[in-house]
């Protein structure tokens, strides 16, 4: 398993951000600023060391919960999926909606850690999916209300409902994938952000039944499901199939053939969970 | 469709205290499932069935002890939550008696 990050940390994190901290700013500032009024503070030893003691100790105090805190949840890690910016996020909703005319599917690579998302439009991140299932969410209820069926604890029941659903889809797949014994450097961040930029097309269908009625509702679900399912196989195939295969050339073999399914099956449960959360939104 | 987080950590509970109970000896042998008939395959493909096997193993394994502690709290936590008459909680209690009972 390839380790995202594992060598970046915080002195190189200008490589997934922009270093727009202001450290040099802020240097120049308590100086500015202590030279007039607090002069008479600053030249008192005592509130000297007072002040150094206590920005030591809250520099202890930072570090200390950071480690605790990247023992459960990995947030290094986690950052590497949010390093995105506009130009890739409009050009990952244009592929996840039309993915017919992308070609080049392969993720790049440098010195055998992938690239950061914002360098590379195939790479998955989660601030696609998170923003969806947030703005999913919001529609639900925005829907719900146009029917007169709002009420605040049926945004909260939306929202559970479509994570529980979120959870065990990627709980099957994982099984599935543990099943088969697929040697891939697929993690589980990566499952779930696979498994959430479904919600993009689910916005746009129950945006435009909301706008434009029923009909055309369904149209642009079957065209946000196509699109979907093409875009499941295309990057899947590359991460679960074997090189041969993935190129396109018949490899036979029952293992190959168990991956194929595989990677249909995952691709086709998505236009079904789209219609499923969705369907009760527009009546 | 109301699932909440509470009703999947529940369903998850009882799926896998119903893997944990599969009997090695009484029952899986029997159909041919039992772990000392996986040694098959030296290859590099051990095939769905063997790891289904090993899958359920290590599930019994690790939560022998863990399934019937987490049930107890379960089902005292469903009884807070639900306030109902006494016959109610006495046939939760007796549910989760029995689920005990099979861990043996």
């Amino acid at each position: 398993m390839r380790l995202r990050n594992s060598s970046m940390d915080g002195s190189d994190g200008s490589q997934l951000f922009d270093d727009t901290s202001a450290t040099g700013r802020g240097q120049a500032g308590p100086q500015a600023a202590g030279g007039l009024p607090g002069q008479s503070l600053l030249a008192d030893p005592m509130s000297n060391l007072a002040m150094a003691y206590g920005s030591s100790l809250a520099s202890q105090g930072r570090e200390m919960v950071d480690k605790n805190l990247d023992r459960f949840i990995p947030i290094s890690k986690l950052k590497y999926y949010f390093a995105v910016d506009t130009v890739y996020v409009g050009k990952k909703l244009g592929i996840l909606v039309f993915p017919y005319m992308h070609e080049n599917w392969e993720v790049s690579y440098q010195q055998d850690i992938p690239v950061a998302p914002r360098f590379d439009v195939n790479a998955p991140d989660l601030y696609i999916p998170t923003m969806g299932f947030i703005t999913y969410i919001l529609v639900a209820g925005l829907a719900l209300g146009t029917q007169n069926r709002f009420s605040p604890e049926l945004l909260g029941v939306q929202a559970s409902s479509a994570l529980v659903w979120l959870i065990m889809e990627v709980l099957a797949v994982l099984l599935s994938l543990y099943l088969i014994t697929v040697n891939t450097d697929l993690t589980t961040i990566d499952l779930l952000a696979f498994s959430g930029y479904k919600y993009v097309g689910m916005i746009l269908g129950v945006v435009a039944g909301l706008l434009f009625g029923k009909l055309a509702y369904y149209l642009s679900l079957l065209w946000c499901c196509a699109a979907i399912f093409v875009f499941m196989i295309r990057t899947l195939r590359l991460k679960l199939l074997s090189e041969a295969a993935a190129e396109g050339k018949l490899v036979r073999g029952a293992r190959n053939q168990l991956r194929m399914y595989l990677t249909m099956s995952i691709a086709a449960a998505q236009p079904v969970f789209m219609y499923w959360l969705t369907y009760h939104l527009i009546r | 469709m109301a699932f909440t987080l509470y009703s999947l950590i529940q369903a998850a509970l009882l799926c896998i205290n119903a893997v944990a109970v599969l009997h090695e000896e009484r029952f899986l042998s029997k159909i041919g499932w039992g772990v000392d008939q996986s040694v098959g395959g030296f290859g590099d493909e051990p095939g769905i069935k063997v790891q289904l096997m090993n899958l359920i193993r290590s599930v019994r394994t690790v939560m022998r002890g863990a399934c019937y502690f987490l049930l107890c709290t379960f089902s005292h936590f469903r009884q807070k939550m639900a306030k109902k008459k006494n016959y109610v909680t006495f046939y939760q209690f007796f549910y989760v008696f029995n689920l005990g009972l099979c861990h043996i």
